[in-house]
């Protein structure tokens, strides 16, 4: 009888071990937010304010052939969103400060970014995201998507959503700027996330304008990323309550 | 003879199981299905049909033709076990087996570990093994083979033939693998223009990809060269064997479809259907340059028993000879 206990202990033991642990992806409970060293003082906080213009002529957008999938196609034509440019300015860069935080600790939000499938289209197809902030990947398409991230210094994901409806959460261990997303299923689906330690980012919107906010006194490099122009940078000094303008000029 | 006409069936669905695969790479699709045995969670075979879109169809038929194969080599090994008297065909069939079910189990692991490129080669590699294997085994149950090509006489023991055949197999693979170093590591257009590369002979700048897609095209002049000296050697000296004129040609038409193929893939910036051609064309090159190999070998496999059918002398059919052979149609 003991023999046979122990062997059910054993077996308990293996059968755990073996259903527990395959996967280490955070599928719902936000991290915590870190100790707050430095918060930012809105006092002296100052703001950085800009546009992103593009010099030459974009490549015209392409219609995407979406008959792949009956129902992608069902949603409506589909162009190219390599350049999407509006009055001369360039949308969809990540700007971001670079370096000149020094060992500032910001605090984590909680609220989750959220990354939609829509229309068998990423949405948004540039944005950013700190470090310990959940990230949540929803499927509002009645097809199916893979979420395939492709980082560099972060860990590599793939994961199938079948049914509308359906969420994943994740979460960057590692600031990484840009960290690209793409689903495998539907080869024109691309996005790109920049991951940082800190806020102070934005994504260039109508008219190529952006516009950081609550930035301590301080120089900074900034630096503008381009999903296909590359990167920019320029140092910029903001000094106690102010709001300094730059602008970044991409050249085709 | 049934079981050759199966075995011949199983080489050309393994045929079709590397074009798919080549389908696979070359629309991309390879990590469209993350989940693996599974698709999205469904069991295999129960993955509905309507869901089967974008590169899902592609990937998940990959799947599906390759587990079918799997199926169709797990009988043709029972088979040979149960009926074949030559124990190193028996062997083959064994052989084989395992080689596919590695192969599927590389093929899972490649996509649960995100295509990781020494994986991802060496289950496109071991495809042209399972498929090398499985035209051996066509070849060795068939009437010709048995016979030993006897028709015509005695089959020559041509040793020079034997060593270019042999070397043409052994370049043949090599170049696929190349190939398939160059398709997973994404080298494919490393050099954008042919026959040249960037307008020169050599090219004038050189990185990891330039350097893997040159090696390529140089493999494909060092494998031409053999071919038409396996090719020349058979017309000249052997001209009145079928079974080795036959291969012959057919191995030089299939190099000239393959170099066809392998510039139209640079040319249409590799399209994906002349892409999975070029794929399943280059298998079909190796298995020929095999099947010219092994019978310019003929002979060795039957004088005074060779260790290859006294391994097999514990005939399980009394009708074959001492050597597996039908004793009424030739030797072996």
């Amino acid at each position: 009888m003991t023999s046979f206990l122990r062997l059910c202990l054993i077996l308990t033991c293996v059968i755990s071990i073996a259903c527990g642990g395959g996967n280490s992806e955070k599928e719902s409970t936000p991290v915590a937010a870190p100790v707050v060293n430095n918060p930012v003082d809105s006092a002296t906080a100052g703001s950085l304010k800009g546009s992103i213009k593009l010099e030459g002529t974009p490549p015209e957008a392409q219609t995407i052939s979406r008959r792949s999938d009956a129902y992608c196609e069902q949603q409506g034509e589909a162009k190219t969103q390599d350049f999407v440019v509006s009055n001369g300015g360039l949308q969809n860069v990540f700007v971001y400060v670079k370096d000149g935080l020094g060992n500032l600790k910001f605090p984590v939000p909680t609220t989750p970014v959220v990354l939609d499938q829509k229309g068998c289209t990423y949405v948004p197809r540039v944005f950013g995201i700190q470090t310990g902030q959940p990230l949540e990947i929803l499927n509002s398409d009645e097809t199916l998507h893979n979420i395939h991230a492709q980082p560099m210094n972060n860990r590599e994901f793939n994961r199938g959503q079948g049914l509308k409806g359906l969420k994943h959460m994740h979460v960057f261990t590692t600031s990484e700027v840009m960290v690209p997303f793409n689903c495998d299923v539907h080869n024109w689906m691309h996005a790109w996330v920049g991951v940082l330690d800190h806020p102070f980012y934005a994504v260039s919107g109508t008219g190529g304008a952006f516009e950081i906010s609550n930035l301590p006194p301080g120089t900074y490099t900034i630096e503008a990323w381009h999903e296909k122009l590359g990167t920019q940078t320029q140092m910029v000094t903001i000094g106690p309550k102010e709001s300094k303008e730059l602008s970044f000029t991409f050249k085709l | 003879m049934l079981l050759h006409i199966y075995a011949v069936l199983v080489a050309i669905s393994t045929a079709v199981l590397i074009f798919a695969g080549g389908l696979v790479t070359s629309t991309g699709s390879g990590l469209s299905v993350p989940d693996w045995p599974t698709t999205y969670g469904w069991f295999m075979f129960t993955f509905p049909l309507e869901k089967m879109v974008g590169g899902i169809r592609f990937e998940h038929t990959h799947r599906l033709i390759a587990s079918t194969v799997g199926f169709l080599i797990v009988v043709l090994a029972v088979w040979l076990r149960l009926s074949e008297p030559r124990q190193w065909v028996r062997r083959l069939g064994y052989v084989a087996l395992g080689a596919v079910i590695t192969q599927g189990i590389l093929g899972g692991i490649t996509v649960l570990w995100y295509l990781p490129d020494p994986i991802s080669i060496a289950h496109a590699s071991l495809a042209q093994i399972v498929f090398c294997l499985t035209v051996a085994i066509a070849l060795a149950t068939s009437p010709g083979w048995r016979r030993a090509y006897s028709d015509h006489g005695a089959m020559p023991d041509d040793r020079i033939l034997q060593a270019v055949a042999l070397a043409t197999t052994g370049l043949v693979y090599l170049q696929i693998l190349i190939g398939a170093t160059m398709r997973h590591t994404e080298a494919g257009l490393a050099i954008p223009d042919f026959p040249l590369a960037f307008g020169h002979l050599i090219p004038p700048t050189w990185n990891a990809k330039i350097a893997i897609h040159f090696a390529h095209r140089v493999g494909a002049l060092v494998v031409t060269a053999f071919v038409l000296a396996t090719t020349g050697h058979v017309l000249f000296h052997h001209r009145s064997r079928g079974e080795l004129v036959r291969p012959s040609v057919l191995l030089l038409l299939l190099l000239a479809a393959q170099i066809t193929l392998g510039a139209l893939t640079v040319l249409s910036q590799k399209h994906y259907i002349i892409n999975s051609l070029h794929v399943v064309t280059g298998a079909s090159v190796l298995a020929t340059s095999l099947v010219l190999t092994l019978r310019t070998r003929r002979a060795r496999f039957d004088v005074g028993g060779t260790k290859w059918d006294r391994a097999g002398s514990t005939n399980r059919n009394p009708a074959y000879g001492p050597h597996g052979v039908e004793p009424a149609r030739g030797r072996a």
